[in-house]
């Protein structure tokens, strides 16, 4: 079976700026694919090339086996797009929006409303069916949102920050939400700035930046490229930091990053009893240590760990 | 209006959602008129939810009729009666005309919104969302005639073509308002703010309304202002609607207006589903 999404040298440029630049993906059926990269890495506009709202300058991607460009309609009959702003209708009530859609896609007279009304129950939504989006909240409207994703299921749905300025309890939701899609069979393409996203969701995931494909794999394959956890530390004492920088290198044997606070650095490491050592360590050199974390790496290190650089202002602001 | 913006969130249902997911078959595609009719839905629901947008629709016409009549009929006309039989038709077209503004001004302020990457990657077809659009604001156009027509037998115009004439001269204009707004669209996506299409929409349509026969008698003009009113399709428009509602209308006169209104919706509609179809 071909696969769900197969892209070769894909490019969109933008006047001069190249905003994607050569993007190679392979996606598998029945998927969860992760597209990991900070806001102006050329996500999104990889994903409307997909969705056939923007004609590709290079390159070309096939969609469940269909060319993007060529094929156009059989791609839309059978993908939907939950976008980076809300994907409905700020002016109508939540019912309305999905009966539109239920019409839009071929549901006719009461079957449009009894389509509606059976998403809505399904994503919580019945008592907020009468009024308009624009007095929902984000995670209502993102749930809103997913439902007319879903009014026909699709089979390959791409979603783009889903959880991007939600609530940690409404986040699970929508995340709740992708897991029983995929566990109907439909292939999801997730766009996300979150590592831990993409960690919770995807089966593999490719790594953005400036439009290109820095690094491709499973989570597991990812994290362990970039030293399974970072070790962050916080001394008592700003001035020590030099010499805690020299130890903590020393002991375990990888760049130290100082952070944006003058007494914090973090370290790459790949084994927690190295940690503690080096940790041991400081103590014993007169280096006090004020409190210390071991946690998964975040996105800014992942980053760093791939590029050699952090996401640099212009792409955290594009 | 309600201000509630949070209820605690219902808990997704697992089970519900299995049975929504499960349920999901398509349905048969539906037709290009169906379609373009849901999206004409759409466009009267918003009227529904904020009625306030159609004051401006409502109300110029008859501040329009009203004024002009007594303020310039017993000049222009000897009486301000006279006038109005005179008047009538041509601010029947000011008004509708005017209402077609709104469809470009519309149409910007969709183009910000999310909603449009959804339509636009539905397996419809393309143009469906601007027809069905530009059909909703016909109902617009619909309801300014009504007030100005209904206004215009209060003040005392004497339909001489009747109740025939009368529906065939609102149809003109609306049928030629229908065409006119596929410009305004084309304007609605090639300017930036729904201000500057608003703008811009008006000030190309004043001096057509006023460079035209609906305020005064073309004979009494400078040769030159004669000739320009002569060419202007406003002109082709009012003669043919005071010609129907008299119940004189010539066939040459409507066959004018109707193959304008065709010519500018071949030109413009495509030009609007092409740029329609270009953003991104």
């Amino acid at each position: 079976m071909e696969p769900a999404i197969e892209t070769t040298g894909l490019v969109k440029s933008f006047g001069d700026a190249r905003a994607v630049d050569g993007v190679d993906l392979q996606v598998a059926r029945g998927s969860v694919y992760g597209v990991l990269g900070p806001n102006g890495a050329g996500k999104t506009t990889t994903i409307r090339m997909l969705a056939t709202l923007l004609r590709p300058d290079g390159g070309s991607a096939r969609v469940l086996g269909y060319d993007v460009v060529t094929e156009a309609d059989a791609v839309r009959e059978r993908i939907s797009l939950t976008g980076q702003l809300a994907s409905v209708d700020e002016e109508l009530t939540g019912h309305e929006n999905l009966v539109l859609l239920a019409r839009l896609l071929g549901y006719k007279g009461k079957r449009a409303g009894g389509r509606a009304e059976e998403l809505l129950t399904a994503f919580g939504l019945t008592e907020a069916a009468g009024r308009l989006v624009k007095h929902y909240s984000g995670g209502m409207r993102r749930r809103l949102d997913i439902a007319a994703s879903i009014v026909v299921t699709p089979e390959l749905m791409f979603l783009d920050e889903p959880t991007t300025g939600l609530d940690p309890r409404s986040r699970n939701q929508v995340w709740d939400i992708v897991r029983a899609l995929v566990a109907q069979g439909t292939t999801v393409l997730l766009c996300t700035q979150y590592l831990d996203e993409a960690d919770q969701l995807a089966d593999r995931i490719a790594v953005i930046d400036h439009g290109r494909v820095i690094a491709e794999g499973t989570p597991g394959q990812l994290k362990a490229s970039v030293g399974q956890n970072t070790l962050h530390v916080r001394l008592v004492e700003p001035g020590h930091r030099a010499e805690a920088r020299r130890l903590l290198a020393r002991g375990l044997d990888a760049p130290v990053q100082l952070e944006g606070d003058p007494a914090a650095l973090s370290v790459s490491v790949a084994d927690a009893e190295r940690a503690a050592e080096a940790l041991a360590e400081l103590g014993r050199e007169g280096v006090p240590v004020a409190g210390f974390s071991l946690g998964q790496p975040s996105l800014d290190e992942v980053f760093l760990a791939l590029t050699g650089h952090a996401p640099t202002e212009e792409e955290i602001a594009a | 209006m309600s201000t509630v913006t949070d209820i605690p969130s219902a808990p997704v249902s697992e089970e519900a959602l299995n049975a929504a997911l499960a349920s999901g078959q398509r349905p048969p595609r539906p037709s290009a008129a169906s379609v373009c009719l849901t999206f004409g839905w759409r466009g009267m629901l918003k009227i529904k939810h904020v009625p306030e947008q159609l004051i401006d629709v409502t109300l110029t016409p008859v501040l329009f009729l009203v004024m002009f009549t007594y303020l310039f009929g017993g000049a222009v006309a000897g009486s301000t009666d006279d006038y109005l039989q005179f008047l009538l038709p041509g601010m029947l077209v000011q008004s509708v005309l005017f209402t077609a503004v709104y469809s470009g001004v519309t149409l910007n302020t969709d183009m910000t919104k999310g909603v449009v990457d959804r339509f636009r990657s539905l397996p419809v077809w393309r143009p469906a969302p601007l027809v069905g659009a530009v059909l909703g604001d016909a109902v617009r156009y619909g309801l300014a005639a009504t007030v100005v027509v209904v206004l215009g037998l209060i003040l005392g115009f004497e339909a001489k073509g009747g109740v025939v004439g009368v529906v065939a001269g609102v149809l003109l204009v609306v049928a030629f308002a229908f065409a006119l707004s596929w410009v305004f669209t084309t304007v609605g996506l090639v300017l930036r703010s729904p201000s500057a299409v608003m703008n811009s929409g008006f000030m190309a349509l004043f001096p057509l309304i006023f460079l035209s026969n609906i305020f005064v008698d073309p004979s009494t003009l400078p040769s030159v202002l004669e000739t320009v009113v002569g060419v202007n399709p406003v002109s082709h428009l009012v003669t043919a609607v005071r010609g129907v509602m008299a119940g004189a209308a010539s066939a040459g006169d409507i066959g004018l207006v109707l193959a304008e209104a065709v010519a500018l919706t071949a030109v413009f509609a495509p030009v609007t589903a092409r740029l329609y179809g270009a953003k991104g």
